[in-house]
């Protein structure tokens, strides 16, 4: 591999990680709330909007069952409308944030459902509002499976930002497409495909350790 | 205040069921639970004293009827006003439901934050509040790291942090073992004593309501079955499920080799008669059996018996064979005396 494809390879790995780290925030800040709603909104239930709850369900399957990569065309003037440009790596964003958006809500959904009921008649026994046993009981006791459910979102972002090439946004998958297989560079192909194995690495290995530091559910091991 | 602490009046709670008739879990509940007191309710799961119990804090409301807490309506209660009263009804639980996310300190003041209280007061509070209960050791701790027994100490000094009035116990002890039961009971006991708190709990074991309770309310089927203190109602039960609870808790049941032969007449002149002999109060100290054979002459075989305290008065109970001959003699004696006798049967 010649040398001036460091400089290539470096700068699609930051516009893949650049891609990768506003969707996934803007997704939380979307998905978490709604994830929040979903989980505590079925009839019955802390916030109970039964009706509410349904078609959000429904908005955030439909959202789920729609291929990405038919998404990011689908989408391209909404995408234009918010970022200007339906080209490149900033455009690219738009359909990132709206796959990950419903799929982080499922995620924190399937999170907070995971917090034990009884925590819950606790908090109200203690005449908590249902706005302080979201923030002050599901949140933080739902933590160790949100973070695990974004590591899980991020890793699946890593995938998602390699095809969106299609529509101009650049980034690894772009350059081991356009590098590696429309000018045969094999080499390129491969350097891209080890730097997003180090990155899944990474991102899981991170997102495991950051869940064990929240996870005080089982005994701390005091060893040496 | 001189009226109870808490007041069902009329109380039903009915759940609808879609086409069928509704489940009724409560029916007609009247029961008035004295201040300061320790009272338990006791039934069997489905007997409905869960839902009774969530009525005190409004977890539960009643399809009829009134609960009066602190003479309020909590039934009636809206939302604001229902969580300012959960502020004075503290509440522990089987499963101790406590925060994993949370150290013991946090989780003590957990109620306190809810509450609204400033951090500089909480402090000092949590402090005072892991002493009463003596957890200081463990304060940092997250409860993954704690025994049954110190999660439900736990349990009781966050329920006791925002100076509550009442303390519901909701099978505080289900989940413990003996030796934790006990120490858990006395510290109920403790609390009560020193705080002056009106304690409600349930429970299905007769040796809760023995250790702690003053008074107690037999539930069955949605309904009180019976009710008073809880010396009258073990020294006289009038109800049979009340009856089976008592078995083994009174320490005492008729021996498997008597009750296999046991008969509902006498047959023949050498019949025993197999009499259950309660010993009430000052009378459980008075060696009554023995002036029995020795005044009158009549030979007793004693085949099981006990003594403790319940409500530290001392309780005892005896299963006897007596000639059933001289059986009417006996019981006449026994009763002159201030004892309770109940015939259970008869052997050849």
């Amino acid at each position: 591999m010649s040398a001036n494809l460091i400089p290539i390879l470096w700068q699609a790995t930051l516009q893949t990680l650049y891609m990768v780290a506003m969707s996934t925030l803007i997704g939380t800040l979307i998905g978490g709330p709604l994830g929040v709603f979903l989980a505590t909104s079925r009839r019955g239930e802390l916030l109970s909007a039964p009706w509410l709850n349904t078609t959000l369900g429904l908005v955030v399957n439909a959202a789920r069952s729609t291929p990405f990569i038919i998404l990011v065309v689908a989408i391209i003037p909404f995408t234009r409308l918010i970022a200007g440009t339906s080209i490149g790596t900033t455009a690219a964003i738009v359909p990132l944030t709206i796959a990950a958006a419903p799929f982080i809500a499922r995620l924190i959904e399937t999170a907070i459902r995971e917090v034990d009921a009884g925590l819950i008649e606790a908090a109200r026994a203690m005449g908590a509002t249902p706005g302080q046993i979201v923030r002050k009981v599901l949140i933080p006791e739902a933590m160790p499976g949100i973070i695990l459910g974004l590591t899980l979102a991020v890793v699946s972002l890593i995938g998602y930002s390699a095809m969106v090439g299609a529509v101009g946004g650049e980034g690894l998958g772009d350059l081991g497409i356009r590098y590696g297989y429309q000018r045969f560079m094999p080499e390129v192909m491969l350097a891209v495909v080890v730097i997003l194995i180090v990155l899944v690495q990474l991102v899981q290995s991170a997102g495991e350790w950051i869940a064990a530091r929240f996870d005080k559910r089982a005994p701390r091991n005091r060893g040496r | 205040m001189t009226g109870p602490a808490i007041s069902f009046q009329g109380v039903t709670r009915r759940y609808p069921q879609k086409g069928d008739s509704d489940v009724v879990a409560l029916h007609d509940i009247w029961l008035d639970v004295p201040q300061g007191a320790i009272t338990g309710i006791i039934g069997r799961s489905g007997a409905g004293k869960s839902t009774l119990l969530r009525m005190v804090n409004g977890l539960e409301r009643p399809s009829a009827g009134k609960v009066i807490v602190n003479e309020r309506d909590v039934g009636a209660a809206s939302d604001a006003s229902l969580r300012r009263i959960r502020r004075e009804v503290g509440m522990i639980f089987q499963h101790f439901n406590l925060l994993a996310s949370r150290t013991v300190a946090e989780n003590i003041a957990l109620p306190l934050e809810i509450a609204g209280e400033d951090r500089a007061r909480i402090a000092p509070r949590i402090a005072e509040l892991i002493e009463r209960v003596g957890l200081t050791a463990q304060a940092g701790r997250y409860p993954a790291e704690l025994s049954g027994g110190q999660k439900q100490r736990v349990g009781i000094a966050r329920a006791l942090a925002t100076g509550p009035r009442v303390l519901l116990s909701d099978e505080a002890t289900s989940a413990l073992d003996p030796d934790t039961t006990r120490q858990v009971l006395e510290l109920l006991q403790r609390i009560n004593r020193e705080l002056g708190l009106t304690i409600l709990l349930i429970t299905h074991e007769m040796a809760v309501v023995r250790d702690i309770c003053s008074h107690v309310a037999v539930i069955e089927g949605g309904r009180i079955v019976e009710t008073g203190e809880t010396y009258e109602v073990f020294s006289k039960p009038a109800h049979p499920t009340t009856r089976s609870f008592l078995t083994g808790v009174t320490g005492v049941a008729v021996p498997q080799f008597v009750a296999g032969q046991m008969q509902d007449t006498p047959q023949g002149p050498e019949a025993q008669a197999v009499t259950q002999i309660t010993f009430i109060g000052s009378h459980a100290t008075d060696p009554m059996l023995a002036r029995l054979t020795a005044e009158r002459g009549i030979s007793i075989n004693i085949l099981a018996g006990a003594i403790e305290e319940i409500g530290t008065k001392p309780f005892g109970s005896l299963i006897v064979a007596l000639p059933a001959a001289r059986l009417e003699e006996s019981r006449r004696f026994l009763e002159e005396h201030g004892l309770l006798t109940e015939v259970l049967g008869y052997v050849g």
